[in-house]
């Protein structure tokens, strides 16, 4: 199993950590990963992504050139990454901040990601809305080992975002 | 109906990629406004620093040069001594004037360049993420002080035109601020004077400005520029040095 | 944890005990890092006011007996030349760490392999030679990272790692204390301990005769004694360093020759085309300095016909070294991309499969 991710969106929505959250828990559970940064002089807007690879096999290039999932937060990045995924491959789109017409995919998954995470009560875990559902549908890594992370990676400080988290984890899954 | 105020013509109708808050797009349109109204467009050379207006050159639509980090006072010293009927002027951030670049500063202030220098100074480095600039205050949290800079481990805020105040080549060095609109007002009027003192070959003439970061300074836009009015100038005090 | 952050536990884990650096992309998490860590580890920090302050403040601390550490990116090495040389020429054990990024001039921040010359030629001016690691993944990075500086103490002279922006900016799980060297306690070891490993170094002469740190020979003959003193070091090393890592070289018909993560990108490919029945392997410099000769020499006249095939960001830097290395005796091709591009696995394969055609 080698499964290859590239997440987009804009800076500010936590990519980079949605990517970083899979990458820990697919380490977690013994397997290869690997998580790259798109890094730049722009520090906020425009896009921002990352690529993250969980394999059962030692990974080659961390590079993803054509991905098996696509995860789109905000309009700009589908535009930029549609041509990054293979044919067959998985496209899950933020329906809250991105339009798309009919996409050739046969898998695409529109859900509103933003709406649901200002239900819950913080527009900033639309991230974690978004990884639900993503592993309800391709289940990477359990859910239990996700949630692990989520905790270990709060401080105490901060209880209550961990806890907003895995009410988005579950909305998200809930979604897939 | 008569057209009262538009774009200037130095500076090119693009969006920049500067962080919502920051100074550079105000004193990059200042520069340009004052350029024109100069009548100075096709004399003039701006000296880009590496920083984050790095690309100020896609801004202006004037002759521009890059310049390695911390020498745009020596590659303007080259151009003005060639070329001394140009206008030149650099626009350094604190990191490329009084970090790596104070050698040249120094020594192009000393030789009396008939230069002027646009000193961006938001206490930080930006492009690079956050790291402590000379001019961060002592106290403040940066990427490399992340406990707070302390006089003991790093030394103190820089005061640079404060330095070369002593230089007998040094002919005008004002600091200014963008915390304001009446201040931003003031901050136009010294890079007017500046540009106008090479005009007039009265010498080397420098700008700093108190420039906001929100981004670093981890403050919304407004916040940071009260932090500028309340905080920044009390280390930093505005007005004419030289 | 990212390659930068991996090479900066390497070297406090080594017993580095003094860090100058200047921010500059993509290697910025290392300062910071640093920042962090090095008053935790008991040593010091230090933001210089450039690459160029930076370079010469480390050989301040490496010529007072101390574990120092620099590191910067394309454009900051370019400015430190000077001070690897005179590091060099003072017989200084010191790690530079060049996180290279695409150039020439300010370049761009992506990563590239173009600096190949500037650390394996020398860079600054003298006859002079670094110990040159290039390590390909995360894990190696923090393993070479500490012994650079075993190996800086033992020959007396700067190392220097030669990472790229993807290997500064990727994460990948890594084993922390491995077995390769030792783990230093968190405190600063006491002045004497470490100093009285180098019996050189400048302590105060209180007890002793006076210590000088030195590159300059004016006297007639002097420094061309002091050069074959350099020249017989280093060819010591050229014997006893040499590192690589060869996969499935036996039988081959073409080896793709690649360093750093260009090896990776390039394995993929190998394996990819392997499944398909093609006999080809892959070698992978580990010091390009001294370049492992040992590795071609296995690849003898009259053996069967193999075609090489070297992929680096550059334009062909490492090429010459390959070249130099098979002295004629096999094809050598060459695929690259520079200025940030970065071959991808499609065009090595398209290259490999055109290799086994001509």
């Amino acid at each position: 199993m080698t499964e290859r991710i590239i997440i987009a969106g804009s800076g500010g929505q936590g990519v980079m950590l949605l990517g970083k959250l899979l990458a820990e828990a697919g380490m977690r559970e013994n397997r290869f990963v690997t998580w790259l940064p798109s890094y730049g002089a722009e520090v906020r807007g425009g896009t921002s992504h990352c690529m993250v690879i969980v394999s059962d096999e030692p990974i080659g290039s961390p590079y993803i050139e054509k991905a098996d999932t696509l995860i789109v937060m905000n309009q700009p990045s589908l535009k930029k990454f549609r041509q990054r995924l293979t044919a067959k491959g998985l496209l899950i789109i933020n329906s809250s901040l991105v339009s798309s017409k009919s996409l050739k995919n046969a898998k695409t998954l529109k859900r509103p990601f933003t709406d649901i995470a200002i239900k819950i009560g913080n527009i900033k875990v639309a991230n974690t809305v978004a990884l639900g559902a993503y592993l309800a549908r391709r289940n990477i890594a359990n859910l239990k080992t996700i949630e692990q992370v989520i905790v270990d990676r709060g401080s105490k400080a901060h209880k209550h975002l961990i806890r907003i988290n895995q009410q988005a984890l579950q909305e998200g899954v809930r979604l897939g | 109906m008569t057209k009262v105020f538009s774009r200037p013509k130095s500076l090119r109708d693009v969006s920049t990629h500067y962080c919502p808050g920051c100074g550079h797009g105000i004193v990059h349109k200042l520069i340009a406004e004052v350029v024109d109204e100069l009548g100075i467009r096709e004399l003039a050379i701006g000296v880009a620093p590496v920083g984050c207006a790095v690309v100020a050159y896609d801004y202006w639509d004037f002759d521009c040069s890059e310049a390695a980090h911390g020498r745009a006072l020596a590659v303007a010293t080259g151009i003005k001594r060639v070329r001394p009927q140009n206008i030149v002027f650099t626009y350094q951030g604190d990191g490329d004037l009084a970090a790596i670049g104070t050698a040249e500063t120094l020594h192009a202030a000393n030789r009396g360049e008939n230069l002027t220098v646009i000193f961006i100074n938001n206490a930080v480095y930006g492009m690079t993420g956050g790291q402590m600039a000379p001019t961060t205050l002592l106290g403040q949290k940066t990427a490399t002080t992340p406990g707070g800079r302390q006089a003991r481990l790093e030394g103190w805020p820089l005061k640079i035109s404060e330095m070369l105040r002593e230089f007998s080549g040094v002919k005008f060095i004002e600091r200014t601020s963008l915390y304001a609109p009446q201040e931003i007002i003031k901050t136009k009027k010294a890079i007017k004077q500046a540009l106008q003192n090479q005009i007039d070959h009265t010498g080397f003439s420098l700008v700093e400005i108190l420039s906001p970061c929100p981004t670093y300074l981890g403050l919304s836009p407004v916040q940071a520029l009260d932090w500028i009015r309340d905080v920044m100038q009390k280390e930093f005090p505005l007005g004419r040095i030289k | 944890m990212t390659g930068n952050e991996a090479m900066a536990e390497g070297a406090i884990q080594a017993g580095c005990t003094f860090y100058a650096g200047y921010p500059i992309t993509p290697q910025n998490e290392i300062p910071a890092y640093m920042a962090r860590r090095m008053p935790e580890a008991g040593g010091i920090f230090i933001q210089a006011e450039s690459e160029l302050a930076a370079i010469n403040m480390v050989f301040g601390a490496a010529a007072a007996g101390v574990r120092a550490l620099t590191s910067s990116s394309s454009p900051g090495i370019s400015l430190k030349q000077e001070g690897i040389s005179y590091l060099a020429g003072a017989e200084l054990p010191a790690v530079i760490i060049n996180v290279m990024r695409g150039g020439p001039g300010l370049g761009n921040i992506w990563p590239a392999q173009s600096d190949y010359f500037q650390a394996t030629r020398g860079g600054g001016h003298g006859d002079y030679r670094s110990i040159v690691l290039a390590p390909a993944s995360v894990q190696e990075a923090y393993e070479l990272a500490g012994e650079a500086f075993d190996l800086a103490d033992q020959y007396r002279m700067p190392v220097i790692i030669l990472g790229d922006g993807m290997l500064g900016q990727m994460m990948e799980p890594i084993l922390v204390q491995s077995s390769k060297f030792k783990v230093q306690r968190n405190k600063l070891r006491t002045a004497n301990s470490q100093l009285r490993t180098k019996p050189w170094a400048l302590t105060g002469c209180k007890g002793r005769k006076p210590h000088v740190i030195k590159s300059f020979f004016l006297k007639e003959g002097d420094l061309e004694k002091f050069n074959l003193v350099l020249q017989k070091k280093y060819n010591s090393i050229k014997q006893k360093v040499q590192r690589y890592e060869g996969l499935f070289l036996d039988k081959a018909q073409a080896v793709v020759v690649a360093y750093g993560t260009m090896s990776r990108i390039a394995k993929s490919a190998v394996s990819h085309l392997r499944k398909g029945g093609q006999r080809i392997g892959l070698l992978r410099p580990i010091t390009l300095w001294p370049f492992p000769l040992a590795a071609f020499q296995r690849f003898k006249r009259s053996s069967r016909n193999v075609k090489f095939l070297v992929v680096e960001m550059s334009y062909g830097q490492m090429l010459e070294d390959v070249k130099l290395a098979l002295d004629g005796r096999f094809p050598v091709e060459f695929l690259g991309r520079s200025g940030g591009g970065i071959p991808t696995e499609e065009e090595i394969s398209k290259a490999l499969r055109k290799l086994s055609h001509d």
